[in-house]
This record gives C-alpha cells, structure tokens and sequence, in this order.
C-alpha cells in the first residue's frame, strides 16, 4: 500500500523543517475555514496554488484528490443556491436560484480547495514518520503521537493481512451480493483481521519489553532550523498576519 | 464520514474541536503506555476494515463500524478515531484538519455511547442477547454519526437542511448494515478471543 503519494521529491517545500509547517500551516488553514466572502478566499487559493507550484506536485495526482474533495461540494451546488434566502435571479417551477445562495456556495468551494491544496503542499511533501517526530518537538501528548506512529506503523502490514484473507475467500468461490450470506462473511472477515491484530499487538508489546521499553521512546536525531525555514516561517506568518488584518477591517 | 473543509461555521469548529480535546483527554487517561500497541494495532485493523465496501443491491457502501470501535475500546475510541481522522486528512484530504475536531467528536461520541449501552450486556449476555446488543450498537455508531453530521450542518445555517436531510436518510441503510456485521463480528471475536472485548475497559 503507498499511501505518501506526495512526499517524493526534493522542491524546497520538501526540504522545510517539519516543525515549521506545522506552524506556519495551522493558522493559514484556520484563518482560510473562518473568511467570508469571495475576495479573500481567493486570496487564500492563489497562496495556495503558489505553493503547489513550489512543491512540483505530479498534476493528475493532485487533479484525482481534489476529484474526491469536490464532490461533497457538488451535493452543496445542487442545494444550497435554492434553499438560501435572497435576491432570485432565476428560476425553474418552484425552485428559485438566489445570487446570495450561489456567492455563498462560491465561497465555500473556494475555501475548500484553498485549504486543501495548501495542506497537500505543506503536510503531504513530508513523510508521516517526520511529521510525527515535529509533533512531540510541538509538545502534543506523548501517548497520542505514540498511538499515532504505532497506528501508522501497521496498517501496511494489516492491510496485507487483509488482502491474504480476501485472497482465502476468494479460492474458495466466495461471491458478494445483497444476503445475509455476504453479510455474515465480510462481518468474519473484520472479525479475524481484529483478532489476528491483536495477537499482533500483544507480539509486538512484548517485544519492545524484550527491549528495555520504559514508556518513552528516546529521541537521537533532531531537527536543526535554517535560513531557509526561518525565511519560509516569516513569508507564511506576514501573509496569513496580513489577510487576518484585512479580514478584520 | 466526514464533512469537508470550509463548509462548517466558526462556532461550530470552535465546539467541535473542544468537545472532541476533551474526549481524547480522557481517552489518554484511560490508555496506559502498556495499551498503546493493542489501541493503535487494533486502529490499524478498523482503519483497513474500512477500505471494505460491502454489496448494497446496485451500490455498495464502505463500513464505518464505529459503533464496534466504541464496544471495544471505550473512551479510547476517541484518541483512536483522532488519529485514523487526522491520517485521512494528511494523506487522502477526506476531511481535513481544521473539521478534525467536529469531524472526530461525529464520530466518537456514537461510539462511547455504544459503550455504556451495550458492552457490558454483550460480554455477560448470552448470544441472542449479545447479538442484539451488538446489531444496536453497530446500528447507533453510524446512526448517531450521521445525526451529529447533520446537526452540525443545520447549526452552520438553516440553508443545510434539505443536505443534512438527505444525509441523514441516505445513512439509514447504512445502519442496518452496520448493525448486521457489528453483530456477527462481536459474535466471532466472542468465540475465538473474549479478551478483545475486555480492552475498553
């Protein structure tokens, strides 16, 4: 399973200290989610696509996820313009389309790609195992990055257990369709891959006794900030800075 | 299941995020270092059992199982379904860090109710009992996620209403789909390893 689609290369945004990202995307991302409007959002997405430039990202990589992301927003473009209340500007039998309902609808695709294509750039071109290291450097509870990194950890080897036992259904003419028969089937199917997990776990705890684990893993290797992340931090914090003060005013 | 970025309003995000900071406060608490791998490979397993989509006469619908995350893991299924919520975010954008909060309180509220339902009468019950117990709480997860969905749609503006029914009512299958499989995996893992069931606690 390669789940890092993004995280090969070697741009400058790849390059760029996890721990900055995490700080200089945090407040971007949340001041994006909170604009009205359509200006400033707008505003959001050009940031955004300049920092996909930055990052090189393969094109139809990018073009499938935000396939994904917008059909949610799509259910929205056949809703909202009808049921918001405005101005009509056009209409079909009962249902009136409102200018304010369509602006909004606007605003809210553009937010969403803005926030999105800007955490693909940032977050996406770092491998999860850094991003995991930056966040106990950020001083999150040691026990939820834990928990995320053995989360992470498995669920290549999880997965390639559960494709060994779709492959065992499979040899044995297993065929779904709408029955309890399949039902049943998938249902034991999730209840081996729990079962066969937490064998695993038990294994994999033991191990790590076996190896002096005392609740903490040390850390060897730290992350060193350069001008570069310092002059990334300062560019991101002024635009976000900037487009907050215009929010407000 | 889970609501996109930029669509939510402001105090909803805020509520989202603080309500869910405090679950998985309490979840931490529950989880002692010892636990982390069972917590965290069990994750893994739920977070591949998803990626299953089970026939749905001409659609098929991808399993959730929520409300199973809750009868095993307790609190814990908040810290659980954090970290599954904040890897779809990182790699798929499913969701996104900024709804991570609304998104994973949705979801993990449901399945600490499913919990204090039905754990306790699906490790004593017999199996008509535990069967049942486990259909409501498989059925409760999705269906209580998808009502959290939608109620958080209608307080972002009344103009979600007819989406968050739509929802809502596209989710009804769902949950009896849910209910099936939670109840004959519970029955499964019953049979074949009783401890997983003591894990929550």
């Amino acid at each position: 399973m390669h789940l890092e689609e993004f995280a090969e290369g070697d741009s400058l945004l790849h390059r760029i200290d996890p721990r900055v990202k995490f700080i200089t995307l945090m407040p971007f991302i949340l001041l994006v989610a909170v604009l009205k409007g359509i200006e400033l959002p707008l505003i959001g997405l050009i940031v955004s696509l300049v920092l996909v430039i930055i990052a090189r990202l393969p094109l139809k990589k990018l073009i499938n996820r935000l396939l994904v992301v917008n059909t949610f927003v799509l259910l929205l473009w056949l809703f909202i313009p009808f049921s918001y209340p405005g101005r009509e500007i056009f209409s079909i039998g009962p249902l009136g389309l409102s200018q304010e309902g369509l602006l909004y609808v606007l605003s809210i695709t553009i937010k969403t790609n803005a926030i999105v294509l800007a955490t693909i750039a940032v977050l996406g071109t770092s491998e999860i195992f850094s991003l995991a290291h930056a966040l106990l450097h950020l001083k999150m509870p040691e026990k939820l990055v834990y928990l995320f990194f053995f989360f992470y950890r498995y669920i290549s080897v999880l997965h390639e257990e559960y494709t060994r036992l779709k492959r065992a259904m499979a040899i044995r003419c297993f065929h779904p369709e709408t029955n309890m028969h399949t039902y049943r089937s998938f249902a034991y199917l999730v209840g081996m891959l729990l079962v066969r997990s937490y064998e695993r776990s038990q294994r994999i705890y033991q191990a790590m006794l076996c190896r002096g684990f005392q609740g903490r893993f040390p850390l060897v290797r730290h992350f060193r900030l350069t001008g570069r992340d310092i002059l990334f931090l300062t560019v991101m914090i002024s635009i976000t800075i900037a487009m907050a003060v215009i929010a407000i005013t | 299941m889970h609501i996109s970025e930029g669509i939510l309003s402001t105090p909803v995000l805020a509520a989202g995020a603080v309500l869910t900071i405090g679950g998985v406060t309490l979840g931490l608490k529950k989880m002692d270092y010892e636990k982390i791998p069972e917590v965290a490979v069990l994750s893994s397993a739920f977070f591949v059992a998803s990626l299953i989509h089970v026939p749905l006469g001409p659609t098929s619908v991808h399993l959730v199982l929520n409300g199973l995350v809750g009868v095993l893991l307790g609190w814990m299924a908040f810290p659980s379904i954090l970290v599954a919520l904040a890897l779809q975010a990182l790699l798929f954008q499913f969701g996104g860090f900024t709804v991570l909060g609304v998104n994973t309180f949705n979801m993990a509220a449901p399945a600490v109710a499913s919990y204090y339902f039905f754990n306790f009468l699906v490790r004593r019950g017999n199996r008509s009992v535990t069967a049942v117990a486990a259909f409501l709480a498989g059925a409760l997860g999705v269906g209580g996620g998808t009502f959290l969905i939608a109620l958080s749609l209608v307080t972002t503006g009344e103009e979600f209403l007819s989406v968050a029914r739509l929802v809502f009512l596209a989710h009804l299958p769902v949950m009896l789909i849910e209910g099936i499989i939670t109840a004959f995996c519970i029955l499964f893992i019953k049979k074949v390893k009783p401890e997983i069931l003591e894990v929550g606690k």
